[in-house]
């Protein structure tokens, strides 16, 4: 068995949490979490770690603007995020983009979208 | 008619709440410097936003859009690319635009919500030349997530707060190398989320207790001295060590942007820097309000917007009922607590009232006490308390009932 410290990230408060791990790198006990997405997010975090990221993409066609923001639709593995980069920094997208549109579907085959974040209307 | 001085968060949430308290649309006008509304939020591009007001985490810009959609179904004006001037105590607005030339609009009330200015480089006194390639985390920030232009290869970032932590994983992410994150204190101002999922997930380096205390380079910046702090912030001979790097960004603090206030005759916090406003943030000259970060500067977004909903809603009522004479008691912060907003207390108080306020250091296992006149009549306990994290404490209208004109209010932080 091992302890661990974490913090979770999963909403601004970021508690600390004292986590408690077993040979099998299951989490046995979580501490100082205020909700229970600490709980699940010590879970995942020692399992199978994953971010939410935020980038731009190219956009075509605006009179106001080269880019538009975009965000991953759920959390992707930490150790594709570069990956992921890649590829939103090809992509292009032409007008009219609105908020939640889908820039990129299922990106390297996480299951994951690439979604618009803003309204590029002309 | 209730003039609106910016169109970011807070004024958006301003002008509607007068609206929902009665105000017709067409009394209520926006004005904003910006070629559109939103404000910060643009470029504020991560998630994170959201969680206390819409209950999800949202981006800057989804975050702004919803207050944009909101007031695209009223007729309400935002009159864009739009530069208030000047406001005088009679509530008199003067504004220039390349369309209108210059305006001017006798204002019934006035809500302040211009927001906050970073501190730049020459608020820092560093020494050395002065290359391109120094410039705000915000001013980056706006070249990647707007310009779509990326400021610099090779980066380091003077500053913890939250803009330099973001930044330092945006500038990643966009394949520049972030060599180190210093910070002057001996703790990081922003919050810990960002450390772990800006910083430790980058293996960036973030060295406490230490500052830039040279910048070098002739046209464009090629390096920066570092150096170790002692407990008066003073660099520590012999710690310096060289860095090269074409990129320094500056997250060195916010400081609102009251340069009209000023004329208007708005007193200030000497600690907020923002104006000294009652519990329905009323500044001292009547008529006048202020909310966002151009009153305190906010950790949240979404503390702005539900600061910026009670000054709509004091604003509508002052429109509604000009004559009315107000009476106070004062906040004054007490042990281990910098400052309180609001700092003055309309007396009797008729509702809850909630009191923000930040904490002089970090703190662990407290309880923060509210006193009036001396006396305990509240506490609550605090596992962590830190000065980069906003507090803010509900106070019940029963406790608050036998309040009068003069009484004190503290909030201090002290031992559980």
């Amino acid at each position: 068995m091992e302890k661990k410290e974490l913090t979770c990230v999963v909403c601004p408060f970021g508690c600390l949490l004292e986590v408690e791990v077993d040979d099998n790198n299951d989490v046995t006990s979580v501490k100082g979490n205020t909700c229970n997405r600490g709980v699940k997010y010590a879970q995942t975090e020692i399992k199978d770690p994953r971010r939410n990221i935020c980038s731009t993409v190219k956009v075509t066609g605006s009179k106001d603007t080269y880019i538009v923001p975009v965000k991953t639709s759920s959390e992707i593995p930490k150790d594709k995020i570069f990956d992921c980069m890649e590829q939103i920094n090809n992509a292009t997208i032409p007008v009219p983009v609105h908020i939640g549109d889908i820039v990129i579907k299922n990106i390297l085959d996480t299951g994951v979208d690439i979604l618009a974040t803003n309204n590029v209307l002309e | 008619m209730l003039v609106i001085i910016g169109a970011g968060p807070a004024g958006m949430a301003a002008a509607l709440k007068a609206r929902e308290e009665g105000i017709p649309d067409k009394e209520i006008i926006i004005i904003e410097r910006a070629k559109s509304p939103g404000g910060i939020l643009e470029q504020c591009i991560h998630t994170g936003f959201g969680l206390h007001y819409f209950k999800e985490e949202i981006s800057g810009p989804e975050y702004a859009a919803r207050f944009i959609e909101e007031l695209e179904k009223t007729d309400i004006e935002i009159l864009c690319d739009t530069m208030v001037t000047q406001i005088t105590p009679s509530r008199k607005v003067t504004a220039m635009s390349k369309e209108k030339g210059l305006i001017e609009i006798q204002a019934d009330a006035i809500i302040l919500a211009m927001g906050c200015r970073e501190r730049p480089r020459g608020a820092l006194d560093i020494a050395g030349t002065r290359p391109a390639g120094v410039m705000t985390a915000g001013t980056a920030q706006q070249f990647i997530n707007i310009e779509g232009y990326m400021p610099g290869h090779t980066c380091v970032i003077l500053g913890s707060g939250d803009i330099g932590l973001i930044m330092a994983r945006r500038m990643t992410l966009e394949g520049a190398k972030v060599k180190k994150v210093c910070e002057l204190l001996p703790f990081s101002g922003g919050l810990k989320r960002n450390i772990v999922q800006c910083l430790d997930d980058y293996n960036i380096p973030l060295e406490l207790s230490t500052t830039v205390v040279e910048v070098h380079g002739k046209d464009r910046l090629t390096g920066v001295t570092t150096a170790k702090v002692d407990e008066n912030l003073k660099p520590i001979p012999g710690t310096e060590e060289y860095i090269e790097c074409d990129t320094l960004l500056l997250s060195v603090g916010l400081i609102p942007e009251n340069e009209v206030s000023k004329f208007a005759g708005v007193q200030l916090d000497p600690k907020t820097k923002g104006p000294i406003v009652d519990d329905m943030r009323e500044t001292s000259v009547k008529g006048i309000f202020a909310c966002g970060n151009v009153l305190q500067v906010h950790d949240l977004v979404d503390f702005v917007t539900m600061e910026s909903q009670i000054a709509g809603k004091g604003a509508a009522e002052f429109i509604k009922n000009k004559d009315r004479e107000k009476a106070y008691a004062t906040t004054v912060p007490g042990d281990r607590v910098n400052y309180i907003v609001p700092q003055k207390v309309t007396v009797p108080v008729k509702e809850n009232l909630n009191f923000y306020f930040r904490v002089k250091n970090e703190y662990k296992n407290k309880k923060i006490g509210f006193y009036i006149n001396g006396e305990k009549v509240y506490e609550k306990k605090e596992r962590k308390l830190a000065p980069g994290e906003m507090n803010n404490l509900l106070i019940k209208q029963e406790v608050l009932k036998g309040l009068k004109e003069n009484d004190e209010i503290t909030i201090s932080v002290e031992e559980a």
